[in-house]
């Protein structure tokens, strides 16, 4: 009976995430019905950890804009690049992004959450503000969605604002901060990911 | 002693009067990654602890010492709201300290926020922010942690301000109320403990998923300092041409 249960949810679980792009194209919708699917997937006590990973990793690929994050985050070097390293920073780092992110919701996903509004700042982007409840050992947090909007059918998240403090900008200035110990040499940034999905 | 303390606003003034320097230069880069790591070590071993414990107290003991530390911080946000020209952020705090201290049994509860009084918390160093003084570099410095030039200064600057540490740290008499050095030390180190208790799950995550925890302290340091003059949750735009 167990495993039948299991298998009924695998099955709902790969059904879910090959449709992870049907999310609305609104961008408040889309983040409201991200988040609860992510929350309720990632509190579902009958998933492994390696089908919660998954599903994250599915979840990420198809709704972040990882591509744009990674040349965001590298700053300034992503002009001056040599293309070969570039291309070996931007699959790492979707890795570690991967990594980072699946530990990261699973830090979060026992709270509430809430999307309260949305606020359209430009043709591309969108602000989508939401709040995770008081729980605990954690206050109420607010959390901003910047969606990138430029294909209107495809909302995409570029940043998550926590409190006011990007968590792009300060991926970007911990990377600049080691790029700049290391004469900006790319290889070193990409050895520190490494090190860290080997961890 | 007096000697030591003009010294230190000395050169603090100095370094701040540098215009070139912005807040994401380091003044001493090494020193303050090595004072960083002692406190870690001493966050580990006492704060993180101390925390967790505070963390299994009941809501209400919890939610007292956070607002009884709130109110008290309220009388350094006056003096501040006042330089800063905001006069009606200084009548709300005010009106706030006032309530919550009488009506709120000492600032135990917060009856002012349910009248829709939240006071905003200033510092000096947020008031030398608004008079367009730029952080100058930044360092960290033992326990109190990250800060920059004009934040330093500002953290002196508080305690001359603050009437409350006028009170205690300064042991001098102001409206009839008298305290002492251990009763300052007492709150600022039960505010400590009441915001890292807050911030459990965000600390332990930061840690986990960082490659360079000091920068990362150090961006989130600047970027709420920034917010706090601006007095703004907005983070600034900056993605430039990968919006193309």
């Amino acid at each position: 009976m167990k495993k039948a249960f299991s298998i009924i949810v695998l099955f709902l679980l790969i059904f879910q995430s090959s449709f992870a792009s049907t999310y609305s194209s609104d961008p408040q919708t889309f983040v409201k019905e991200m988040v609860n699917d992510a929350i309720n997937t990632l509190s579902n006590k009958n998933l492994t950890n390696e089908e919660k990973a998954n599903f994250v990793e599915n979840l990420a690929i198809d709704n972040v804009d990882i591509n744009a994050l990674g040349l965001y985050t590298l700053g300034e070097l992503r002009k001056s690049a040599d293309k070969g390293n570039l291309e070996k920073y931007q699959r790492t780092f979707e890795k570690y992004f991967l990594k980072s992110l699946t530990s990261r919701l699973t830090d979060y996903s026992s709270n509430k959450f809430e999307v309260i509004s949305s606020e359209k700042k430009s043709s591309n982007y969108t602000i989508v503000k939401s709040k995770i409840a008081k729980s605990e050992n954690q206050p109420e947090i607010k959390i901003d969605w910047r969606i990138y909007t430029k294909n209107p059918e495809k909302p995409l998240i570029r940043d998550l604002i926590v409190e006011g403090l990007s968590l792009a900008r300060t991926q970007k200035e911990e990377f600049a901060s080691i790029l700049s110990s290391n004469n900006n040499d790319i290889n070193i940034l990409i050895t520190k990911l490494e090190e860290f999905l080997n961890n | 002693m007096k000697f030591k303390k003009y010294i230190i606003i000395f050169s603090s003034i100095l370094l701040l009067t540098s215009t070139e320097i912005r807040a994401s230069d380091e003044c001493f880069e090494g020193t303050s990654r090595a004072i960083f790591k002692f406190n870690m070590a001493l966050d580990n071993a006492i704060i993180e602890p101390i925390a967790k414990g505070y963390n299994k107290l009941p809501e209400q003991i919890k939610n007292g010492t956070s607002n009884f530390t709130s109110n008290i911080a309220t009388l350094l946000s006056i003096p501040n709201l006042l330089a800063q020209g905001n006069m009606k952020g200084a009548g709300d705090a005010t009106a706030s300290f006032l309530i919550n201290t009488t009506i709120g049994i000492i600032g135990l509860a917060n009856p002012a926020e349910k009248l829709g009084l939240k006071a905003q918390k200033e510092d000096v160093g947020q008031t030398l922010g608004a008079y367009g003084v730029g952080p100058g570099c930044y360092f960290v410095l033992p326990v109190l942690g990250p800060t920059t030039a004009r934040d330093s200064v500002g953290i002196i600057a508080d305690t001359f301000v603050d009437p409350f540490a006028h009170v205690t740290w300064r042991e001098k008499e102001l409206f009839g109320a008298s305290g002492n050095q251990l009763d300052y030390l007492s709150v600022k180190g039960a505010t400590a403990v009441d915001f890292r208790a807050d911030n459990e799950v965000n600390f332990d995550s930061l840690e986990k998923n960082s490659i360079d925890l000091y920068a990362s302290y150090k961006s989130l340091y600047l970027q709420n300092r920034e917010n706090k003059i601006n007095n703004s949750s907005e983070s600034e735009n900056d993605w430039g041409n990968l919006d193309n």
